[in-house]
C-alpha cells in the first residue's frame, strides 16, 4: 500500500467513523465502542451495495414502488 | 378410531375426519404427541397450545357429530411462525423485547381463516430474532435444528416452521418471507414452501419486519397440503394495506392440469454463479424432468439483490428504533448492529433502490411474455452446520450467513409467487424455486405438483429424528 493510498484509506474510516458518531448522536442511538467494528462493518456492506444501485441510471421520471394509494 | 395419523398428510387427516375414520381430538393429540417426543431434539416450537387445540378439536368432532361441513382442513393441526398473533401470547418474533408486549387480543388473519376451514393450531414456532435471519438459529431460544441431520441448520428466518414440517411434526406450518426467509427453510429442511405473490395473503396482525416485502406462506411436505392451506388463506383484508382486492383464485381445483402448453426456462447468468454442486445438480434435475432446455437471463438480478438488501436493512431499521435506543443490550447483538448500520444508509439511496424496484419489475415482467415459468436455486448450498460462519466455494472462503439469500433475494424483491420445492438428495436434501409471474401461483404449483408426481420433487421422510 502506498503512503497516498494509506492517507485515503484512513481518512475514508475515520470520516465514517465520523459520520456514525454523528448519525447516532443526531438520531438518539446508542452506539458504544465495543459495537462499533461490527455497526461500522455493516455499514460498509449496506454503502457498498447501495453505491451498486445508485451507479445505475433511472430517468428523472422513474417513480419509487410504493403500495400508497389515494382511497 | 383406528387411524394412526403420525404419516397422513394434511388432505389425509381431513378426509378421514370428515369420514368417521379419526377424530380431530384424536388428531391432535397424536400431533402433540410427536411435538413431545421429537422437539426436544428439533427446538422448532416455543409455545405448545395444547389446551386451546383441545377445545377446537373438540368443536370440530362435536359440528361433525351434528353433521355440520367443517371446511377442507378438519381436525388438520398446523404451527405458525411466532410472530404472528396468537390470542392470549405476547407476540415474540423471535426476540427477547416483545416478550414484554401485552398478549395478542386477537388471532393473526391467517389463523383465523385456517381454523375457519377446521384446522387446528398446536402452537408458535421458533424462528431468527425480528425475522433478520437466514440461519434459524437464535440467541434468545436456541437453534432450531434440522430433521435431516440435528446438527446443522433449518435456514431462517422460518426455521422452526422448516423443521416442524420436515421432521412430521405438522402437515402444515405457516412462515414469513421478506428475503428467503420460507424459501431457504423448505430448502434445507426438505419441504415444499410457498411465497405467494406480494399482496396475495393478508399480513394482518403479524409481527412486521420490512413492509415493503414482507410475505406470509405455508409450509408442506406436499403440494395438495400446500395448495389446499394457501386457497384456504386467501382473501381480500382491509386490515392489511398492501393486500389485494383480489377475488379469491383457487389453486387446488388446477393442480391436476399438469404442464402441457407452458414454456418452462431456466434462470442463466446470475444464478448459475456462486453454487455448489448439489444446487446445481437440483437445478439439472428439476430442468430435465420438465425438459427446459431454454435459458434466460434475469436482467440486473445482483442489482436487484442489493437494492433489497438496502430497502430491508432501513425499513428494518425505522421499524426497530424505538428499541434500538431503549433496550439495545436486548437484541442479538448481531442484529442490533446491522439495524444500527442499517439507521444510517442516507435516504436518497433508499429511494433510488425503490425507484429501480419499479424498473427491475418491468423488464422481469417483459421476461415472462416469452416464458411461464423459471427454475433457479434456492439456496446455493445444503444446510451448513449450525454455527458455520464461512463456505468454501471454489477456493474462495465466503461468510455463509450474507450468501444463503442470494438467489431468493431478486425474486421476493419484486414480489414474484415462488413454490420452493425439495429435491431428495443424498445426504441432505436442498430447494429449486418455480418462479412464476404475478398472480399465477396456480402455475407454480401446477409444475410443482408435476414434478412430485414425476418424483423428481419429494420431501424426504425424517433422517434425524
Amino acid at each position: 500500500m502506498t503512503e497516498k493510498e494509506t492517507i485515503v484509506t484512513d481518512k475514508t474510516t475515520n470520516s465514517l467513523d465520523d459520520y456514525i458518531d454523528a448519525v447516532a448522536t443526531t438520531l438518539a442511538l446508542p452506539v458504544e465502542e465495543a459495537w462499533r467494528p461490527a455497526v461500522r462493518a455493516n455499514l460498509e456492506v449496506s454503502l457498498r451495495l447501495a453505491r451498486l444501485v445508485d451507479e445505475f441510471p433511472l430517468p428523472d421520471e422513474a417513480e419509487p414502488a410504493s403500495v400508497y394509494t389515494a382511497g | 378410531m383406528t387411524v394412526n395419523s403420525d404419516r397422513l398428510s394434511a388432505q389425509q387427516i381431513a378426509q378421514a375426519v370428515a369420514g368417521g375414520k379419526l377424530s380431530a381430538i384424536d388428531a391432535t393429540e397424536a400431533a402433540l404427541a410427536r411435538i413431545a417426543k421429537h422437539d426436544t431434539v428439533l427446538n422448532s416450537f416455543t409455545d405448545i397450545t395444547a389446551d386451546r387445540a383441545r377445545a377446537k378439536a373438540r368443536a370440530v368432532d362435536a359440528a361433525i357429530a351434528a353433521g355440520q361441513n367443517t371446511g377442507p382442513l378438519a381436525g388438520v393441526p398446523f404451527a405458525v411462525k411466532n410472530l404472528f398473533d396468537v390470542k392470549g401470547l405476547a407476540t415474540r418474533a423471535g426476540s427477547k423485547i416483545n416478550r414484554d408486549l401485552a398478549p395478542a387480543p386477537r388471532d393473526a388473519t391467517l389463523i383465523e381463516r385456517m381454523e375457519a376451514q377446521g384446522a387446528v393450531l398446536v402452537g408458535a414456532l421458533n424462528m431468527g430474532e425480528y425475522a433478520y435471519d437466514f440461519t434459524g438459529e437464535n440467541v434468545h431460544d436456541g437453534p432450531s435444528r434440522n430433521p435431516h441431520d440435528p446438527t446443522r441448520m433449518t435456514g431462517g428466518s422460518s426455521g422452526g416452521s422448516g423443521s416442524a414440517v420436515g421432521g412430521a411434526l405438522v402437515p402444515i406450518a405457516l412462515g414469513s418471507d421478506t428475503n428467503g426467509s420460507i424459501r431457504v427453510p423448505s430448502s434445507f429442511c426438505g419441504v415444499f414452501g410457498l411465497k405467494p405473490t406480494y399482496g396475495r395473503l393478508s399480513r394482518a396482525r403479524s409481527f412486521p419486519f420490512v413492509a415493503s416485502l414482507d410475505h406470509l406462506g405455508p409450509f408442506a411436505r406436499n403440494v395438495g397440503d400446500l395448495a389446499l392451506a394457501y386457497d384456504a388463506m386467501q382473501g381480500p383484508d382491509a386490515d392489511d394495506a398492501a393486500c389485494t382486492t383480489r377475488p379469491i383464485e383457487p389453486a387446488t381445483p388446477l393442480l391436476a392440469q399438469g404442464i402441457d402448453g407452458l414454456r418452462i426456462a431456466v434462470a442463466g447468468g446470475y444464478f448459475q454463479k456462486n453454487v455448489f454442486p448439489e444446487a446445481v445438480e437440483a437445478v439439472a434435475r428439476i430442468a430435465k424432468a420438465m425438459n427446459a432446455s431454454k435459458t434466460v437471463e434475469i436482467p440486473e438480478a445482483a442489482r436487484a439483490r442489493a437494492a433489497a438488501y438496502v430497502i430491508t436493512t432501513t425499513e428494518g431499521a425505522s421499524l426497530h428504533l424505538d428499541r434500538l435506543r431503549k433496550r439495545p443490550n436486548d437484541f442479538d447483538p448481531a442484529v442490533r448492529d446491522r439495524l444500527i448500520a442499517g439507521a444510517m444508509v442516507p435516504a436518497p439511496l433508499v429511494d433510488r433502490a425503490q425507484k429501480f424496484r419499479r424498473w427491475y419489475r418491468a423488464k422481469v415482467l417483459e421476461l415472462f411474455k416469452s416464458v411461464d415459468v423459471i427454475i433457479a436455486p434456492t439456496t446455493p448450498c445444503i444446510a451448513p452446520k449450525l454455527g458455520q460462519v464461512n463456505f468454501n466455494l471454489d477456493g474462495v472462503e465466503l461468510p455463509v450467513r450474507a450468501n444463503i439469500g442470494i438467489h431468493t433475494q431478486p425474486i421476493s424483491f419484486i414480489g414474484l409467487p415462488v413454490v420452493a420445492v425439495p429435491v431428495p438428495l443424498e445426504p441432505m436434501p436442498i430447494g429449486v424455486q418455480i418462479i412464476a409471474a404475478p398472480w399465477r401461483e396456480d402455475i407454480a404449483l401446477r409444475v410443482a405438483h408435476a414434478l412430485e408426481r414425476m418424483g423428481a420433487a419429494a420431501a424426504p421422510a425424517p433422517r434425524g429424528l
